[in-house]
């Protein structure tokens, strides 16, 4: 009998915690965006990719099972993307996450985003070194998709509700979805956003400017250490 | 179905330790599972049968100890065991309640030849 009492996700966790320190060494802001297949994940990347018109360096990493769609539609805005189709594979996993930044060749201190599969279940187990999860949930999905998929909403720090815009259309009860969301996650934040029309994208544009301070001050704090241990070392 | 993958990382471990230790064959496997760690226990004992197939631990009895969830209360700073995550507190009805435990997923020990 052998006790090992070890994490069954290890092996996993140690490539995350190595893209974390990479991306943190970069003051690379990194979100894992999930959702179901069809909430319009790479619509709002493209159109916030728009917004932000430059003003910070982006990258993407696709996951999908099949095809190089919608890298191509992130590369036709000009910004870096890189496909990683996962085959039969129904989530990303940190290892392949960095390979990807390997091929992509980071610029510093801008925003990594990660599109995971199309899958609300899987993707809330494998952490791949990101700073948050943001789940996406369309208006034309049920107000009851946190409770449903309680694990994905307790992993994600932010939830966007999406397609606001079709909602004249639609039955649905955005203050029921947030206090779905809420009861199963009490400090998550949430906005209400259209990718087709840009309504709500100025407050995720807000929200990733703060988040992204945030990182950097993490980043100058361990560069500021380093700067006091090299002084103490040189006899300053 | 990502219990494959974590069975393959189950796989990989064992490999691991089996080098570390100098061991060749693994006869049992005992893992923690918490209700909030995301797995499907019965998928993953056919994980496991499949993705030991050919590896040291091939035919290894699995046992699966389950371990209860927890969750708090932002109210009134109750602690209390739970099954899912949208619970109301059993103490004051609040239901500003957090998970705090239940996430394992752990290889506890190995009987091993």
């Amino acid at each position: 009998m052998i006790e090992i009492e070890q994490n069954i996700m290890a092996k996993n966790d140690g490539y995350a915690a190595r893209n974390r320190q990479r991306l943190q060494g970069t003051g690379t802001l990194a979100l894992n965006l999930v959702s179901s297949p069809g909430s319009g994940k790479t619509s709002l990347l493209v159109a916030t990719i728009r917004a932000l018109a430059g003003r910070l360096p982006v990258a993407v990493i696709e996951g999908d099972q099949q095809t190089s769609n919608d890298a191509d539609r992130i590369r036709a805005t000009g910004v870096p993307a890189i496909q990683v189709n996962t085959g039969k594979g129904c989530h990303l996993d940190a290892h392949m996450v960095g390979h990807a930044i390997d091929h992509l060749g980071l610029t510093d201190n801008g925003i990594l985003f990660i599109e995971n599969v199309g899958n609300l279940v899987c993707p809330a187990a494998f952490d791949l070194g990101e700073e948050a999860k943001v789940a996406i949930l369309s208006v034309t999905e049920g107000e009851d998709k946190p409770l449903k998929y309680p694990d994905m909403f307790a992993a994600s720090s932010l939830m966007i509700l999406n397609k606001t815009d079709l909602l004249p259309h639609l039955d649905f009860d955005m203050a029921a979805c947030a206090a779905n969301a809420r009861r199963i996650n009490p400090t998550i934040d949430i906005l209400h956003v259209s990718a087709r029309t840009g309504e709500g994208l100025a407050d995720w544009v807000e929200w990733l400017d703060n988040r992204r301070k945030a990182v950097l001050a993490r980043s100058i704090a361990v560069a500021e250490a380093q700067v006091a241990r090299l002084r103490l070392a040189a006899g300053e | 179905m990502h219990e494959l993958s974590i069975c393959e990382s189950i796989v990989s471990a064992l490999e691991a330790s089996a080098r570390r230790e100098g061991f060749s064959r693994v006869t049992k496997v005992r893992l923690e599972i918490g209700c909030f760690g995301g797995v499907e226990v019965e998928a993953l004992r056919f994980g496991f049968d499949v993705t030991t197939r050919g590896t040291l631990a091939e035919g290894a009895a699995l046992e699966i100890l389950e371990r209860e969830g927890k969750a708090w209360c932002f109210n009134c700073s109750n602690s209390f065991p739970v099954t899912r995550r949208d619970i109301d507190c059993p103490g004051c009805g609040g239901a500003r309640v957090t998970v705090t435990g239940g996430d394992e997923l752990r290889i506890k020990d190995l009987e091993v030849m």
